[in-house]
């Protein structure tokens, strides 16, 4: 194993345009598309923007398009591609460029914001909850979500339709919606709130037809689609009719 | 001739990580308009990359655990220098503070009875530690965020808007923390009047202003070559409160973690949690020995197994057997694996072994420990199911910060000013313990949130008063690094500008290899006179392009909080000749009971000369000792007279 020269194109450029810059970089035993752009900034485009903080898939800052599908930079090894190939990376697509590699990603803080916060039961004080381990499994893996954004940024309800932002929540807020729906004590049916059903009318569950393109994305490797949504989708269709459920189910029992 | 933005707040709380966000909560939530300004995304600050747990003697896993056991688990393991009263309230509150965060949506793993998971950490005698996984501090983070939410979403009823009472300006970064000028005088006056700030994405400053600010920055671990921290560990808060008067205590503390990861060279550094020991994780050397048995320092023999079946016992039965001394307090193990390496008996990649894979089952390892297992497959192709991790030390942690008031959390010597998180300096004494860190997040960021709003409530109707003066000169200081405005910062003398960036990686290398896990005077006397030479250079720090989203600019700015910090650092290990917690001088190499009562403290050398690096040559900083307050009675008592003898001198002892 040694080093080599790698063949880069990186996305330059700001709100008012851009375009893939070359460089030729070195690339060493080991490492990350990550390094490769932190070496870009010591030695050749000290400005060149990109945003990362932990470098180990934990914080889910580095999300970029590599090659034109949606990734952690921290977490694409260079061992994956080939020293002959020219690698592209690009900023997320579904997101307003600032600039380089760094986007806006208001959206999703917007779209946070919108979702009912836990309830906490009236009746139990700090210290008096009491929850199985199987009860809390499944919110719990929700709950390892990075917020990096990828599930957003390759769900084709935005991707290409900028149009869809307004009344769609996103993989991300919809799983959050089934997270605290799916939480052993929250108390937001007693106070009138039926989280189903907010999926369904304020969120936008009914514009997701199941592609898994998001669970497909996702770094830390949760069913988004099978755990979250389908099932938001299967309570949330006691009250409405969904014929994508029908087709969902159909697809769950080929691909399984 | 300002056109600086202005915002008025109650409250200003810099970084947005547990400590941040805790105190924006308590501040907030007792009536104050609070701000909260973070480097990052909000959501993406270091806390979640804590991985084993927050520590809380909650008492599920062991009935026998309470505050007491945790107040004297945490003063060992800081070597008797930890400020007595804040272990003793961190100790007191922490269970409260974590029951808190299940009121506010957290899902902790849980007892068969359903009540949190608590499980054994280095140091704790009873498995202490609530925690989701190997992701504790995602859940505490996404939980302070979501909660964060929550209040903004009450404002929004009320009000209108979601930002009314609690804002959060993500992906601005503070560089001066503004004073009021009482006197009229230009160098800026005594009390706290606001911060100055830039906005990452677009470059714009903007100056918010507040009778209270509270710093919790974190730590300072990118001054090191071989960290487990992330780039925004550059010493700011450390280095604002310095420059706005206050005092640093006991810098010379740098936790090494004893298990980063070694291979590949990319990754080195990136932590490998305690946890894969306290669920039952070993540590070998070359020839398969498990060598920590040979490093039981003194003071811990009676409470440590002196073989490897008394140590594999104690998982099961805790109560009649001693616990395995992988379990030493971080300081220890870190040094063992540094002897070991030295000896030879290293791991081909310079580490040790850490081996999970004969103690658990496949099945268990990928349950309990999933982001490890995750890390390795991606990071290093390894299996930590089917073979051992390598391993080494890697610098994860400041003891040291910024002098507080313990009950307060009020920085010394600066009305409005306070600290809270790793960057406060006192509650670990000279080694934290794993799992203090979450728990002194939630415990003394919630105290200084909510002194801070009584602070500021208290001055409603006195604000002080920012001048333009000092928002001019702060301009002035973040705009040297573009030689195109200001004093050419450049070509000053015909000298070609200093990169930044390799600025950046000589101070990590020096402060690795001559300050770093083991100390010797003549190397830290050469590290002193290499930071000079930085700080000279640093003022040449030029960088390309504009004012927007621009790395380098940005790193131009954080190199002076690094340099004065890392200065901090250096100066305060050379005076301290003695070896104790994240201090080790091979010079100087046992515990001396006379230094247990002394503090150094760091000061701004000229703290009237705005700009910093002044006088490059003679340093910045200058040091004072001091001797602590007696521990109360009523703590001692918690301790037998023989543990006592081994730490507290003659004197001590017998007031």
């Amino acid at each position: 194993m040694s080093s080599y020269e790698a063949r880069f194109k990186v996305w330059r450029g700001d709100v008012q345009g851009g375009g893939l810059e070359d460089f030729e970089v070195e690339v060493n035993d080991g490492e990350v598309v990550l390094d490769i752009i932190h070496r870009l900034q010591a030695t050749q485009a000290p400005d060149l923007a990109v945003r990362w903080n932990c470098k180990a898939g934990k914080c889910g800052s580095c999300s970029a398009e590599i090659n034109g599908r949606p990734r952690l930079l921290c977490m694409t090894r260079m061992s994956v591609f080939t020293r002959e190939e020219t690698i592209t990376v690009t900023p997320l697509r579904a997101f307003p460029v600032v600039r380089d590699l760094v986007t806006n990603v208001g959206f999703n803080y917007d779209k946070a914001r919108q979702v009912p916060a836990f309830v906490p039961p009236a009746d139990l004080g700090p210290g008096e909850y009491r929850m199985m381990q199987e009860d809390v499994d499944r919110s719990q893996e929700f709950r390892k979500c990075i917020e990096c954004f990828l599930c957003q940024d390759t769900c084709h309800v935005v991707r290409d339709h900028e149009e869809n932002k307004p009344a769609f929540a996103g993989p991300r807020f919809l799983m959050r919606v089934a997270e605290l729906d799916m939480h052993p004590l929250d108390a937001a049916s007693e106070t009138g709130l039926d989280r189903k059903q907010t999926a369904q009318d304020e969120h936008g569950l009914g514009y997701c037809n199941i592609t898994k393109c998001c669970t497909e994305v996702c770094p830390e490797g949760i069913k988004i689609t099978d755990n979250a949504l389908i099932p938001l989708k299967e309570r949330a269709v006691d009250r409405k009719y969904d014929p994508l459920v029908w087709l969902g189910s159909k697809i769950m029992r080929r691909s399984t | 001739m300002s056109v600086v933005d202005r915002q008025e707040w109650d409250v200003v709380v810099v970084g947005a990580g547990g400590a941040g966000l805790r105190a924006a909560i308590e501040a907030r939530e007792r009536g104050a308009r609070t701000a909260v300004i973070c480097k990052s995304l909000f959501g993406k600050a270091h806390t979640v990359m804590a991985e084993g747990g927050i520590a809380a003697a909650m008492a599920n896993a062991n009935e026998h655990d309470n505050w007491q056991v945790h107040f004297r688990d945490t003063m060992r393991g800081g070597k008797f220098l930890n400020q007595w009263r804040m272990a003793e309230l961190h100790a007191r509150e922490a269970p409260d503070r974590v029951w808190e965060l299940e009121t506010w949506g957290a899902l902790f793993d849980r007892t068969k009875d359903g009540r949190i998971s608590q499980r054994n950490f280095g140091g704790h005698e009873y498995p202490r530690l609530a925690h989701v996984g190997d992701r504790t501090g995602l859940e505490l983070i996404r939980t302070l965020q979501q909660k964060i939410v929550a209040l903004q979403q009450e404002d929004k009823k009320e009000t209108g808007d979601y930002e009314s009472r609690l804002k959060v300006y993500q992906e601005c970064t503070v560089t001066r923390i503004l004073k009021a000028s009482d006197s009229g005088s230009a160098a800026g006056g005594s009390r706290v009047s606001g911060v100055f700030a830039y906005d990452r994405e677009t470059g714009r400053f903007f100056v918010l202003e507040a009778p209270s600010v509270v710093v919790a920055t974190g730590g300072i671990g990118k001054s090191f070559k071989v960290t487990s921290n992330s780039w925004e560990y550059t010493g700011d808060g450390h280095a604002l409160a310095l420059l706005a008067g206050a005092p640093l205590l006991n810098m010379e503390f740098v936790q090494f973690h004893p298990t980063g990861m070694v291979w590949p060279p990319s990754v080195k550094g990136i932590l490998v949690t305690e946890s894969v020991r306290g669920d039952g994780g070993v540590l070998r050397n070359s020839e398969g020995k498990r060598f920590m048995f040979d490093y039981i320092p003194d003071v811990f023999k009676e409470k440590y197994a002196e073989s490897e079946e008394e140590g594999d016992r104690w998982y099961e039965d805790p109560d009649n057997n001693r616990r395995p001394p992988e379990l030493l307090p971080r300081d220890e193990v870190a040094r063992a694996i540094n002897s070991e390496v030295k000896a030879g008996r290293g791991s081909p990649h310079g580490g040790v072994f850490l081996d999970v894979s004969t103690r658990m089952p496949a099945e268990v390892i990928r349950r309990r420990l999933p982001s490890m297992y995750h890390q390795f497959k991606e990071l290093a192709d390894v299996d930590i199911t089917a073979e051992a991790m390598e391993v080494g030390p890697t610098c994860h942690y400041v003891m040291g910060g910024i002098a507080v008031e313990s009950d307060t959390a009020a920085a010394r010597g600066v009305p409005g000013l306070y600290a809270a998180g790793e960057v406060a300096g006192g509650m670990h004494g000279s080694n934290r313990l794993g799992g203090n860190s979450l728990s002194d997040l939630l415990v003394f960021g919630r105290r200084a949130g909510w002194h801070a709003a009584e602070y500021a409530a208290a001055r409603a109707f006195e604000r002080p008063e920012v001048s333009d003066l000092e928002v001019d000169t702060a301009a002035a200081e973040a705009l040297r690094p573009f030689s195109a405005e200001g004093p050419v910062g450049g070509e000053e003398d015909g000298r070609p500008p200093e990169n930044p960036y390799t600025l950046h990686q000589e101070l990590q290398q020096t402060m690795n290899d001559l300050v770093g896990i083991i100390r010797r005077e003549g190397e830290m006397e050469q590290a002193l006179e290499k930071l000079a030479e930085l700080r000279v250079r640093a003022r040449r720090a030029g960088v390309e392009g504009h004012r927007q989203f621009n790395p380098g600019w940005h790193l131009a700015l954080d190199l002076r909080n690094m340099l004065l910090v890392s200065e901090c650092v250096a100066r305060a290990a050379l005076e301290r000749t003695e070896s104790r917690g994240g201090h080790t001088r091979e010079d100087h190499p046992t515990m001396d009971r006379k230094w247990r009562n002394i503090n150094l403290l760091c000061r701004l050398a000229d703290p009237t000369g705005g700009l910093a690096a002044t006088d490059p040559e003679r340093g910045q900083i200058d040091l004072v000792r001091e001797t602590t307050d007696p521990v109360r009675p009523d703590l001692l008592a918690l301790f037998d007279k023989e543990e006592l003898v081994k730490y507290l001198a003659e004197e001590e002892l017998y007031q």
